[in-house]
C-alpha cells in the first residue's frame, strides 16, 4: 500500500468513526456471559488452593445449615407423629400415685394399708353427663404383669379397655382384629398384643390363634397392633417413656372379672395393695378448636372433689402446639447461626477478593487500556467472586445432604432434608458472593488506569 | 491537512498535596496518517504521561487533543474506554499480558469487550498471531514465552482491533538486541503497510527508524524533526 492510499483510507476511516460508542447490547448477551464466566474460572483455576480455602467457610456455613435443618426437621417430625397418633381431639387422663401418699404408705404401718387413688368410674360418668362436645370417652385399666407363651416371658402392661380403642388412639391393628363388643360383653378371655411384644412371645410360631397366659388364665390372641413410635420424655409425663412399652389389650370387662378393684403388690417382703379404678382415660372432642374447653372443664369436675391431684392430663394438641413452638425457636436460633456463619464466609471471600485485586492491579490496568469499562471490570470481580461462594454452596449442598444421610445410617435418627432448605442455603451463599465480591470489585473499578498499569 | 490526531496546548499538571509537578506544560503537533515518530527525551520530560494521554488512558489538564476529527480530551470514562477499545493499539515495555491466558486469548482480549463474536475473535486472533511469527504458539501461556516472543503476542493485541493508532513505550527496553531488532522489524513493516505509530525510546538507534522524531524536554516539544527520504 502506497501512502497516499493509506492516508485515504485512514481518513475514511476518521470520518465513519463515530464517536458514540457502538451498540453495547453485547454485554447483555447469553455468549458474554458464558465468556465472563469462563474468564472467572480460570483466574480462580489459577490459585486453585486459595479458592479452596477462601470457600470452606461457605461450604461449612451451608453444609452446617442443611445438616441442622434435616435433623431438627427430622426429629420434630417424629414428634408431631408421635402426638398425633395420640389422637389430636383427644384429652388423655391417667391415674396417678400422688407423691405425699406414698411416702406415708412407705413409713407407716404397710400391713392393711390401701391406697386409693385415681380416676373412677364417678368421674367419667360425670364428664359424660355435664361436658358438652364429647364424642367418646374410652376408660382403661391397667394392670402390670408378665405374660406368658410355655418359657417365654414379658414383662407387659394388661391394657381393659373398649372394642373402639383402636380408632379412638389412631393405633391400628395390623394383623387379625381387635376384639369385638361381643366379646366385651361376653368378658371372654381373648387379647390384642403389641408388634413388640411377637417376637418376644412367639418367636417360631404364628401369634394369631395362640394363647398368652397371664396368671392362672390364658387369653387368645385375635390381633397384632401396629408398632407405637416412642413417646418423646416430654410428651408422655412419664418416666418409662423412653422404653419400649409392651402393651396387650384385653376388653375391660374381662380385666374387671380377673383383677377386681384391688391390686397387690409384693414388695421387699411385705404387701402393698393399691385401690385404682381405672388407669386411663381418654375422651374424644367432636370438634378441633373445642378441645381446649373441654379440656379446662374436664380439670374444673376432676378438682372439685379431690384433695390431691391423683391424675394427669395429656392434651396432645396442646403438646403440638408446644412442639410447633419450639420449631420455630430452634428454626430461628438456626437461622442466625446460619446467617452469622455465611457472614463470615462471606467476609472471608471479600477479603480474598480485596487482595486479589491488588495483585491483579496491573491485569485491570491492561485491560482498561485495551477497552475494558469499568462496568466490564466490575462485572469480571463479581462473577469471580459469585462463582466462589456459589461454588462454596454447592460443596456445602453436597456434604449437608450426605452428613443426615450419615446421622441416619449410624444413628439411627429420622433426618427430613427439605428442598427449601437447599434452595435457601446455595441461593443465601450466592447472594453473598455478590454483596463481598461488590466492593473489591468497585475497588478495581475505580483504579486510575496509569496508576494500574505503573504498579508493580 | 488531514491529521489522525492532533494535540493543542496539552497541559498535564500532577498535584501531590501542597507540590505541583508540570509534567507536560504546553505540547501542540498533528500526525498524519502513516507517520511513524519516535518520541525521545530525557528521564522525566513527560514521554510517558504524552502516550497515556494519545492513548486516551487519561485526560490532560487542559488543552485540547483531537483523535480521529473528535475532540476526546474531556470525554466521559466509558466513552474513553470504548476509544481505547476501538481506535488505540497499546505496546508496553513489560509487555503486560494477562498471565493466565494463552496466547491466541491474550490477543481476543481488545476484541472480547468489543462484543465481536467469539469465532471471529478466535480467527483473527491466530491470524496476527501467526503474522508475529506465533503460529505454533497458540495455547502457550506468556511465562512459557521468552521476552521477545511475548512482545509478540503484545504487538498481536494491538494490532487486533485494526486501531487508527499504534502507542509503545519503550517496547524494546526489557528486550537484548536481538529481540529488540526483530520487534523493529515488526514496527517498520507495519509502518509499510501504512499504519501511524508512535514509539517512546531512549535509543537513537531505534529512532532512526522513524521518519521523524519529537524531542521533549521539561514537559514541552524541544524539536521536531521529519527526516526527508
Ligand atoms: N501520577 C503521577 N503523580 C505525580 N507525578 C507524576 C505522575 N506521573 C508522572 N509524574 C511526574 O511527571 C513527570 C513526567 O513523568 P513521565 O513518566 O512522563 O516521564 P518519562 O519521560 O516517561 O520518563 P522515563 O523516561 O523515565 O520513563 C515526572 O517528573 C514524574 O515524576
Ligand atoms: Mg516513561
Amino acid at each position: 500500500m502506497n501512502a497516499p492510499a493509506a492516508a485515504a483510507t485512514a481518513t475514511a476511516t476518521l470520518h465513519t468513526g463515530s464517536l458514540r460508542p457502538r451498540a453495547r447490547s453485547h454485554r447483555l448477551g447469553i455468549g458474554h456471559w458464558r465468556r465472563v464466566l469462563r474468564l472467572g474460572i480460570k483466574s480462580l483455576w489459577a490459585h486453585r488452593l486459595r479458592s479452596l480455602l477462601t470457600v470452606l467457610g461457605i461450604v461449612f456455613g451451608v453444609c452446617s445449615v442443611i445438616a441442622m435443618l434435616a435433623i431438627g426437621e427430622g426429629a420434630s417430625y417424629e414428634a408431631q407423629e408421635q402426638l398425633k397418633s395420640l389422637g389430636s381431639q383427644n384429652i388423655i387422663l391417667r391415674s396417678i400415685k400422688p407423691a405425699e401418699d406414698q411416702k406415708v404408705s412407705e413409713s407407716g404401718s404397710r400391713q392393711n394399708y390401701t391406697l386409693t387413688y385415681g380416676l373412677k368410674e364417678v368421674d367419667v360418668r360425670r364428664i359424660r353427663s355435664t361436658v358438652p362436645g364429647i364424642e367418646a370417652v374410652v376408660p382403661g385399666r391397667i394392670i402390670r404383669d408378665f405374660a406368658w407363651n410355655v418359657r417365654y416371658r414379658v414383662d407387659c402392661e394388661i391394657v381393659g379397655t373398649v372394642s373402639w380403642y383402636p380408632e379412638m388412639r389412631n393405633h391400628p391393628v395390623m394383623k387379625g382384629r381387635f376384639f369385638t363388643d361381643r366379646e366385651y360383653d361376653g368378658k371372654e378371655n381373648v387379647c390384642v398384643i403389641g408388634a413388640e411384644m411377637v417376637e418376644r412371645l412367639f418367636p417360631f410360631e404364628q401369634a394369631l390363634g395362640g394363647s398368652v397366659r397371664v396368671g392362672r388364665s390364658y387369653f387368645k390372641v385375635v390381633g397384632v397392633m401396629a408398632p407405637r413410635p416412642r413417646l418423646p420424655a416430654t410428651a408422655g409425663g412419664g418416666d418409662n417413656s423412653a422404653t419400649t412399652v409392651h402393651r396387650m389389650f384385653i376388653p375391660l370387662s374381662t380385666a374387671r372379672t380377673h383383677y377386681g378393684e384391688i391390686l397387690f403388690k409384693r414388695r421387699s417382703g411385705s404387701f402393698e395393695s393399691e385401690r385404682v379404678e381405672l388407669h386411663e382415660v381418654t375422651v374424644k372432642v367432636d370438634e378441633l378448636d373445642r378441645v381446649r374447653t373441654v379440656a379446662a372443664a374436664i380439670e374444673d369436675i376432676l378438682k372439685f372433689d379431690r384433695k390431691k391431684k391423683d391424675y394427669d392430663m395429656l392434651v396432645p394438641l396442646e403438646l403440638l402446639k408446644r412442639a410447633e413452638e419450639t420449631r420455630r425457636l430452634f428454626n430461628i436460633v438456626l437461622g442466625s447461626i446460619a446467617a452469622i456463619s455465611l457472614l463470615v464466609g462471606g467476609i472471608g471471600i471479600m477479603n480474598i477478593m480485596l487482595a486479589t485485586v491488588t495483585e491483579r492491579t496491573r491485569e485491570i490496568g491492561v485491560r482498561r487500556a485495551l477497552g475494558a469499562r469499568r462496568a466490564d471490570i466490575i462485572t469480571q470481580f463479581v462473577a469471580e467472586a459469585t462463582m466462589l461462594s456459589a461454588a462454596g454452596g454447592l460443596l456445602g449442598v453436597l456434604l449437608g445432604v450426605s452428613i443426615p444421610w450419615v446421622v441416619t445410617a449410624t444413628a439411627g435418627m429420622k433426618t427430613i432434608i427439605t428442598w427449601w432448605s437447599l434452595a435457601l442455603s446455595f441461593g443465601i451463599s450466592a447472594i453473598v458472593g455478590i454483596a463481598f465480591g461488590l466492593y473489591p470489585a468497585t475497588r478495581a473499578a475505580q483504579m486510575d488506569p496509569v496508576e494500574a498499569l505503573r504498579h508493580e | 491537512m488531514n491529521y489522525v490526531l492532533a494535540v493543542d496546548e496539552l497541559r498535564k499538571t500532577y498535584r501531590m498535596g501542597p507540590v505541583t509537578v508540570e509534567a507536560l506544560r504546553g505540547v501542540s503537533f498533528g500526525i498524519e496518517p502513516g507517520e511513524f515518530i519516535s518520541i525521545m527525551g530525557p528521564s522525566g520530560c513527560g514521554k510517558s504521561t504524552l502516550l497515556s494521554l494519545l492513548g486516551c488512558l487519561d485526560r490532560p489538564t487542559t488543552g485540547r487533543y483531537f483523535l480521529g476529527g473528535d475532540d476526546v480530551s474531556q470525554l466521559d470514562d466509558d466513552t474513553l474506554s470504548d476509544i481505547r477499545g476501538t481506535r488505540i493499539g497499546f505496546v508496553f515495555q513489560s509487555y503486560n499480558l494477562v498471565q493466565q491466558l494463552s496466547v491466541v486469548e491474550n490477543i481476543e482480549v481488545p476484541l472480547f469487550y468489543q462484543g465481536i463474536s467469539e469465532a471471529e475473535c478466535r480467527t483473527r486472533a491466530e491470524d496476527l498471531a501467526r503474522r508475529v511469527g506465533l503460529g505454533h504458539r497458540l495455547e502457550h501461556k506468556p511465562f512459557e514465552l521468552s521476552g521477545g516472543q511475548q512482545q509478540r503476542v503484545a504487538i498481536a493485541r494491538a494490532l487486533v482491533n485494526e486501531p487508527l493508532l499504534i502507542l509503545a513505550d519503550e517496547p524494546t527496553g526489557n528486550l537484548d538486541s536481538k529481540s529488540g531488532v526483530e520487534i523493529l522489524e515488526i514496527f517498520d513493516a507495519l509502518h509499510g503497510q501504512g499504519k501511524t505509530v508512535v514509539l517512546v525510546t531512549h535509543d537513537d538507534k531505534v529512532a532512526e527508524r522513524a521518519n521523524r522524531v519529537i524531542r521533549l524536554k521539561d514537559g514541552v516539544v524541544e524539536s521536531d524533526l521529519r527526516k526527508t527520504r
